[in-house]
């Protein structure tokens, strides 16, 4: 204890070290260990399919990913899926977000069921909204259309990347919800309060406190959501399989169409590097923010 | 001083708000708002109103449910006799209480590790921190950046050699890496807020660092280890990537067993509705009662 104290830093900070040292090495292999398998694979000649080929391929895994239209139309299928599922969580999570902040009756149980999508598995709401929302027959929307005389629509077969956007939205609109409610509670009423005796209106409130308050939530919410929207998986493996043809396909449907169902591992393995360089390219933004935080 | 910019700021750009001289204002507020009565009404109703819509998909999974196949498929309708039938049909169905006991014990299983490999690396980082703390924390942080489909391949190639392909252990050893960065941050979090002359005192009385760890900090933080704990079995019992692509039968967990539903000619909408009501039951619960953790652990403290 006396000999912590005395000698200060350095034995200190074995003993800090020596704690962290389980969490730290396992996430060090965890990370290591497979970055350095995809990049060595994505250089290689290597399908289990063909055995005996394998071999030193250098580029040629890239050469062929990129040349393929297949990657072209998966990464825009990822593009537009991130960009359409952003702009409806974050634009409806901050109106939400200044609704439910509002007092009216039972508004603590609003809430609750508001963010209650997102605890739900991405599975069970994927085969929900395919089968029970937007069947084409026998859907709740097709009933509605129904209602009011429109013609029911075929969503998974006109509309396929829509429909998994509208499945995913729903999914991270609760998320963006939770997150801008929380940082909306650290608001200053007295700001509010002192605004309103100016005459200023509702709009100029909401545009000049509540947004600039919520803008570092924003960004969280942006970062974290690419981060997760990157890699949408499951809701295209129970709803489309990618399909109808590849317009539902993005670039993780694509990597596990290429290793588990072509299993060419240097191809997949390629994708796999570039999806990695993409998500990296975001979360650079996103440790620099929470970093920004750490300090304060 | 914030208070001043804003005051300055409203009647430059604030088309709305310099339409009323100061002084007015108040006499004009009333009258612009029909009444605080019939404003609480609107909001009521919108808020309600939308939150049920964003809810209804749930909703209706839960009614259908208790409907009969042939019901399922009519027309949408409130009024219906609830029945048990589904319910019944998948609990004879004796493989889901095994898709289900999979997914109790790597989630819980998942979480238990992670806890245990968190909890001392976490105290280090708390009480004990040295120049590189604040790094290695970003780092880990950091690691959570790694795109699952980007190890796809090898951790596949990895689990095939060590015969980890469709086991629980297998799961749970994934699980527990994929949530470790978070349990560690939510935990320092936690810790930092705990005051250190608690511990300072334990200390002065002769405790050695494990005597204070159970008996000071272990009790002292109980709620915010449960709630970290909480997240971390959410996390692992809706994740969808890696239960569907390292696991077949033998392990695989709730995820995969609803999975198994999306071929066509297992489409029976009742009998999915009461199963995927059992197996989001419990973490919709769990999730209601952890939201509020549950932003500080997605957010990595960022927005509290």
């Amino acid at each position: 204890m006396s000999k912590t104290r005395a000698s200060g830093r350095t034995v200190g900070g074995l003993r800090s070290l020596s704690l962290q040292a389980p969490a730290v090495t396992l996430l060090l292999l965890w990370m290591l260990v497979p970055l350095g398998m995809t990049v060595w694979f994505s250089l290689q000649r290597y399908n289990l399919l063909m055995p005996g080929m394998e071999g030193f391929a250098g580029l040629e895994d890239y050469e062929y990913l990129f040349t393929d239209p297949a990657l072209w139309r998966a990464m825009g299928n990822t593009l537009l899926l991130v960009g359409s599922v952003l702009v409806i969580t974050v634009g409806g999570g901050v109106l939400l977000a200044v609704l439910f902040q509002q007092e009216f009756p039972g508004r603590g149980i609003a809430r609750v069921l508001a963010i209650s999508p997102f605890f739900v598995m991405p599975t069970v709401s994927a085969l929900v909204w395919k089968n029970m929302m937007m069947h084409p027959s026998n859907g709740v929307l097709s009933w509605v259309a129904g209602v009011f005389g429109l013609p029911a629509v075929d969503w998974f077969s006109s509309l396929p990347l829509t429909s998994i956007v509208i499945i995913v939205a729903w999914q991270w609109l609760p998320f963006a919800l939770l997150i801008l409610l929380t940082a909306m509670q650290s608001l200053d009423d007295d700001q509010v309060e002192a605004a309103r005796m100016d005459g200023a209106g509702p709009i100029a409130v909401f545009f000049y406190i509540t947004l600039p308050h919520l803008k570092r939530a924003i960004s969280v919410v942006i970062m974290i959501e690419m981060i997760f929207l990157l890699t949408i998986f499951a809701e295209i493996y129970v709803t489309t399989s990618g399909g109808p043809g590849l317009a539902t396909t993005n670039l993780a449907f694509l990597i596990y169409i290429q290793a588990l169902l072509d299993f060419d591992v240097g191809l997949a393995s390629a994708g796999g590097v570039v999806a990695i360089v993409l998500a990296n390219i975001v979360a650079i933004f996103l440790v620099r923010l929470v970093a920004k935080n750490l300090e304060n | 001083m914030t208070t001043l910019k804003t005051k300055q700021a409203l009647p430059a750009d604030g088309q709305p708000a310099s339409a009323s001289a100061n002084g007015a204002t108040r006499a004009r507020h009333t009258p612009l708002v029909p009444s605080a009565g019939a404003r609480r009404l609107w909001l009521t109703l919108l808020g309600w109103g939308i939150a049920l819509i964003i809810f209804f998909p749930i909703l209706w999974m839960v009614l259908t449910g208790f409907k009969t196949e042939a019901e399922a498929i009519a027309d949408p309708s409130l009024i219906f006799s609830p029945t048990l039938e589904s319910y019944i049909a998948v609990q004879a169905r004796a493989d889901y209480f095994k898709f289900a006991m999979n997914s109790v014990v790597v989630a819980f299983g998942s979480t238990l590790l992670a806890l245990a490999i968190a909890i001392p690396s976490a105290y280090a980082m708390a009480f004990l921190p040295t120049k590189r703390t604040k790094g290695t924390l970003l780092w880990m942080l950091s690691t959570k950046m790694l795109p699952p489909v980007g190890v796809l391949v090898p951790i596949y190639l990895l689990f095939r050699d060590f015969g980890l392909l469709d086991t629980r252990t297998g799961l749970i050893i994934v699980y527990t890496l994929m949530n470790l960065p978070i349990v560690v941050w939510m935990l320092y979090t936690f810790f930092k807020d705990l005051p250190r002359d608690i511990l300072e005192a334990g200390r002065m009385d002769g405790a050695s660092t494990f005597q204070e760890v159970i008996y000071l900090l272990l009790p002292l933080t109980l709620p915010g280890i449960a709630s970290t704990g909480l997240l971390s079995v959410i996390l692992s019992w809706n994740e969808a990537f890696w239960s569907l692509n390292l696991t077949s039968s033998s392990a695989a967990p709730l995820t995969a067993y609803i999975a198994s539903f999306s071929s066509p000619e297992g489409l029976f909408w009742a009998k999915l509705s009461a199963a995927s009501t059992m197996a989001i039951a419990p973490i919709l619960v769990f999730g209601w009662l952890t939201q509020k953790q549950m932003v500080r652990g997605l957010t990595f403290g960022a927005v509290k």
